[in-house]
């Protein structure tokens, strides 16, 4: 689950770590206003759910607030194109603005999953403000590792280890330490994926500040904060894709003509690479779960209709122990509420097979039944072609 | 013979009392498995079409001899019912759950260090020795006994598998679905050294995802150790990168996780990868009889 940088800033603020002064503005006399507060001269932000913004023209400079002002305007309600957005961009709803901080030096700090190892580790770099990937290839050797006892968490010495590769000794060793511990606090309490502080800013008077801050949160995890719900921005977000998340539906809009719907997410993956094998494009990703039950499926159906490139539809159900007759129950419900006329090809395998067999041939809608993938994947592709 | 599970495997299931743990504890008895005891806490004393609730999986283990556990329990207690299991000395749990958060499986995964348990998944099918044993959820009609050690990071898909490989004739010695999460308790390499040690098992065919790098530490283990013929296949080939593909651990961050570099790497170790998804069962003849002619 991803949130704005802004949000993201009065949570890592919440374990104690500094942030800029910053005000979210959602229009531009907001804007006005914000810059006014902040002494005049500023930046603007543009929130979205992707990094790279000064690439794309996301992060700009104000002099005084009538200048913030007509940037805020150009900014808002624009779609903003980074190179992390793909060529439709995201919307611009909201601007943090911000004060503009004289910083001496820029670090790098992130907590994440080492899949691998299956633990969490921290990662510094007194190289900041840069992609670290980048940093990753040209520089390696300034890259700090450190991997975090779940059992026992950050200790206080890996944190004044890591200060010290960072070059924050004396003086600074302490209240850097300091940060790095409620950085994890933070990571662990709040079940995040990824935070990311980059850059950390040394200011000019000595302060440590997170000019820009990156939070992801475990979507598992959403039982134990029930605050999470609100933080969301669905204009993010494919309203598609929002809609099939509630309904715990995996769905992943994609540019192609053949509406997809399969349970289970390595087989859908497997069919949307059967379909291109075929010289098909699918319409897009749709896992309706491993065991989808009735409901599921007529809800992943409506949504599959809701895509108006979609001119075929692909069903692709190995149930196992799932009734096919109750999955084509469900698929016949959704196909005569929707009115639903376009071609639509069958795969179903599990208990009760001919009785689902039977019920979608006998139900007079553009039906083909097919007994395995590769006779299903082509019989759909001809069809539209 | 086959691995992990036979005959003689004592199954307790945790959350038996619940509607997916009931439903799968019958199905799994009534392929043949062994199901001796249930675990629902405070449902101690009760049973579910004769098989006996305990309290605890320590209890069960001490009344019934369970030497397996079968997890069903939600997602917030997942942690805790994987450590109960691993408390009693299981000498295997397997985990159905989807959805433990990663938190909850990083200390599951720092305590499996110092515990005799085998933890398969979570967020998997199970695993079956077909003939013999079922410990999970897929159908069992699709398998055949034979000589093919299956391993899968998925759960349909690996249906699909299994159904292609009987379909040619290719019965399985056992398929093991280790489970799409970020942190699973076993990886592709530990099934991959069993299968290898089996006498059971003739080849194996092995089926990957985008995300993350277990299918070219696999490859890398494949080329210093394997003595059997390996296929595979990898699903997400066509995958847009950055998307969650529905499994947690199924995303394709920057320039690692790409189908392509699993293939490229499994290919250099040898192994026979299936070209599209209507082809594994053709890619582990091909693999049976390249080993065959070595």
């Amino acid at each position: 689950m991803k949130i704005h940088e802004y949000q993201a800033k009065q949570l890592l603020s919440r374990f104690g770590i500094a942030v800029p002064r910053g005000l979210v503005a959602k229009c531009a006399a907001e804007a006005v206003q914000a810059a006014d507060q902040l002494g005049g001269a500023c930046l603007l932000k543009a929130q979205v759910y992707a990094g790279g913004r000064g690439k794309g023209g996301g992060i700009r400079r104000a002099g005084s607030p009538a200048e913030a002002g007509s940037i805020a305007a150009s900014m808002l309600h624009q779609r903003l194109v980074t190179p992390q957005t793909g060529p439709e961009g995201l919307s611009v709803s909201r601007l943090l603005v911000e004060e503009a901080l004289e910083v001496e030096a820029e670090y790098y700090l992130s907590l994440t999953l080492d899949r691998e190892r299956g633990r969490y580790v921290l990662i510094a770099c007194a190289v900041g403000g840069v992609d670290i990937e980048e940093t990753a290839r040209r520089a390696p050797e300034q890259i700090l590792r450190i991997d975090i006892d779940p059992a026992l968490g950050l200790q206080p010495f890996q944190a004044r280890h890591i200060a010290l590769h960072l070059g924050l000794g004396g003086s600074a060793l302490q209240p850097s330490a300091g940060l790095l511990l409620n950085l994890y606090r933070c990571f662990w309490e709040l079940d995040g994926s990824l935070v990311e502080i980059n850059p950390l800013a040394k200011t000019r008077d000595g302060r440590l500040l997170a000019l820009d801050a990156k939070c992801i949160f475990d979507d598992s995890a959403l039982f134990r904060h029930a605050d999470w719900a609100e933080l969301t921005d669905h204009s993010q977000y494919d309203p598609l894709e929002v809609r099939a998340a509630q309904s715990d539906i995996a769905y992943i809009k994609l540019d192609g003509r053949i509406g997809c719907l399969v349970n289970g997410a390595g087989l859908a993956m497997a069919t949307l690479d059967m379909l291109t094998e075929c010289g098909g494009r699918p319409a897009n990703f749709l896992d309706v779960g491993g065991g989808a039950d009735h409901a599921k499926v007529v809800e992943a159906f409506r949504i599959l209709l809701t895509d108006a490139a979609v001119e075929g539809i692909f069903i692709n159900i190995f149930g196992g122990i799932m009734r096919c007759d109750r999955i084509a129950e469900g698929l016949l419900e959704a196909a005569g509420e929707t009115g639903c006329r376009l071609p639509m090809v069958v795969r179903m395998a599990g208990s009760r097979q001919a009785e689902g067999r039977r019920l979608l041939e006998d139900s007079g809608l553009k039906v083909t039944w097919a007994d395995n993938l590769a006779d299903a994947a082509a019989c759909i592709v001809r069809q539209l072609s | 013979m086959a691995i992990l599970v036979d005959n003689n495997s004592r199954i307790v299931v945790q959350g038996l009392t619940g509607s997916a743990g009931r439903r799968h504890a019958l199905l799994c008895r009534e392929y043949g498995s062994q199901v001796v005891a249930g675990v629902t806490p405070g449902k101690g004393g009760t049973q579910v079409e004769g098989i006996p609730v305990f309290d605890s999986v320590e209890q069960a283990v001490r009344q019934t001899g369970a030497d397996v556990g079968l997890i069903f329990v939600p997602p917030p207690v997942a942690a805790d019912a994987i450590l109960e299991a691993c408390a009693a000395q299981l000498d295997l749990a397997v985990c159905i759950t989807e959805g433990i958060p990663v938190r909850d499986m990083v200390l599951v995964n720092r305590m499996l260090r110092e515990s005799r348990t085998r933890l398969i998944g979570p967020n998997c099918p199970g695993l079956i020795t077909p003939g013999a044993c079922k410990v999970g959820i897929m159908p069992g009609e699709i398998h055949r006994p034979g000589a093919i050690g299956v391993v899968s990071r998925s759960g349909t898909l690996t249906y699909e598998a299994v159904q292609q490989l009987s379909d040619a004739g290719l019965g399985q010695s056992t398929c093991v679905g280790i489970g799409g999460d970020p942190i699973i308790g076993t990886s592709f390499i530990d099934i991959l050294q069993l299968f290898n040690e089996d006498p059971a098992t003739e080849g194996v065919f092995l089926i990957g995802e985008i995300g993350g790098s277990a299918e070219e530490e696999a490859a890398a283990w494949i080329g210093r150790h394997m003595r059997k013929p390996v296929a595979a296949f990898i699903a997400g080939r066509t995958a847009p990168p950055g998307k969650r593909m529905g499994h947690a651990g199924a995303v394709i961050s920057g320039a690692s996780g790409r189908a392509v570099d699993k293939i490229t790497a499994l290919q250099a170790a040898g192994v026979e990868v299936a070209t599209g998804p209507a082809r594994l069962a053709e890619a582990m003849q091909q693999a049976l009889r390249r080993g065959a002619g070595s």
